[in-house]
């Protein structure tokens, strides 16, 4: 049995009488995978499952055969989580120190943190924000620094938690092409169905159960009948 | 430090941040101290050289500044009525208004030519001997995490007075209290999560 990619096996969560996510088995293995569903259906829960960020109460999930639970320091330098609200995922004050930041807990050299920090800034064309208070960035950028700095530690998996909601239509589209160019897997849950353009597979999660999962215009046409 | 910082390459900003703090305890026991006004003029000349020397316009730091003018508009003549309107009163009054433009100009100096980064690494050296008791990793982190905090909260705050004033309830301390706390626990919690995904909960 292959242990690359994420694995859900019997996942439960949540009260008996209020479950969040029910016997949910998925294997994730596309390079593209997006998760609709509505509010409250348990998929920010499943998403934040492939971090560690929560644990599974039944049911093991597994990432690239690292078990959540008991090795989630190494899931999450296998996996990068990128949040609605870019601001609460900044810690340091400038937008360079802020990516430097996430290189500064791995313990390595300064002159190393200085090349990958500069690299991952030129990448998402924030070099000339680089000595910038990270807070008066405007919403796309900031979402952009919040990529930089995860990405600059070099994930194998992406997990994206609803990345566009708090954007404008512009940087929507930058953010997607963003995400969709990534070499990592990348998983995005998300209410806004143009970003699943070009996605290998869509899961569609309700009252905690998968109730669609196939190729996105089947699964997507499924969840509009479901909103219906 | 927030926001403050100017990049820059002269001495000032290459030199490390724990000379400069040394520097800077030094120079600001040494402004305590002084007790003659042309050694304190000494000390202003000083410290416009270090600004020079940083490349930096003093104007640079009157945001800081600025607040201290009003504290001695209060506090000079009071030292002045405190002391019988006297010459020497004036002179002592002069005196304490001129070392704590000096200090505050000073401590602007560092903010200004010193990123976060290089004084939580001066840190963390400070801490390094007691690293059997004290993780200095966590102190950089904590001291971090506040710096960012102030902002942040700042922006929650003028959020609240802002629905505050939409919902006509200008008045209202509960109006203001309330969402303050709720909303600051809940950016806590979320920067929390945040940080773990971050890797920084190990």
């Amino acid at each position: 049995m292959t242990t690359a990619g994420i694995r859900f096996e019997g996942v439960s969560h949540g009260f008996d009488e209020n479950p969040v996510l029910r016997g949910i088995d998925l294997q994730l293995t596309e390079r593209r995978i997006g998760i609709v569903g509505a509010n409250g259906s348990g998929k920010s829960t499943l998403a934040r499952m492939i971090n560690g960020l929560v644990t599974p109460e039944r049911g093991t999930v597994t990432v690239n055969g690292l078990d959540v639970k008991r090795q989630a320091k190494l899931v999450r330098r296998e996996v990068g989580f990128i949040f609605t609200n870019p601001d609460n995922q900044i810690v340091m004050p400038t937008v360079q120190e802020d990516v430097a930041f996430t290189l500064r807990r791995r313990g390595l050299d300064a002159a190393e943190i200085a090349a990958r920090t500069a690299e991952a800034l030129d990448r998402f064309g924030l070099t000339a924000l680089a000595d910038r208070p990270a807070h008066r960035l405007s919403g796309g950028q900031k979402q952009l620094l919040a990529l930089a700095a995860v990405l600059v530690a070099g994930p194998s998996i992406v997990v994206a938690d609803e990345p566009t909601t708090l954007l404008d239509a512009r940087n929507t589209r930058l953010i997607t092409g963003l995400l969709v160019s990534l070499t990592q897997q990348v998983i995005v849950v998300t209410h806004d169905l143009e970003v699943l353009d070009g996605f290998d597979r869509v899961i569609v999660i309700d009252e905690g159960r998968v109730v669609a999962d196939d190729l996105p215009p089947v699964a997507l046409a499924a969840y509009l009948s479901l909103l219906a | 430090m927030i926001g403050l910082y100017r990049p820059g390459t002269s001495l000032v900003h290459r030199a490390p941040a724990l000379l400069k703090l040394v520097v800077l305890a030094v120079l600001m026991v040494l402004v305590g101290v002084v007790a003659d006004p042309v050694l304190l003029a000494g000390e202003f000349a000083l410290v416009l050289a270090l600004y020079a020397l940083a490349g930096i316009p003093p104007l640079a730091a009157w945001p800081q500044i600025g607040p201290i003018l009003w504290i001695l508009v209060f506090a000079v003549p009071v030292q002045v009525l405190v002391a019988g309107g006297s010459a020497d009163g004036w002179t002592t009054a002069g005196l304490m208004a001129g070392r704590l433009l000096v200090a505050v100009a000073l401590a602007a100096l560092f903010t200004l030519s010193t990123t976060v980064t290089a004084v939580l690494e001066a840190f963390q050296l400070i801490l390094r001997p007691f690293r059997r008791w004290v993780d200095a990793d966590r102190v950089g982190l904590l001291v971090a995490l506040t710096i960012r905090c102030i902002p942040l909260v700042a922006e929650i705050v003028r959020e609240v007075l802002e629905a505050r004033r939409a919902r006509g309830a200008q008045a209202s301390v509960t109006a203001l209290a309330v969402p303050v706390l709720v909303r600051s626990l809940y950016a806590a919690d979320a920067i929390g999560e945040a940080l773990a995904a971050r890797g920084l909960d190990d």
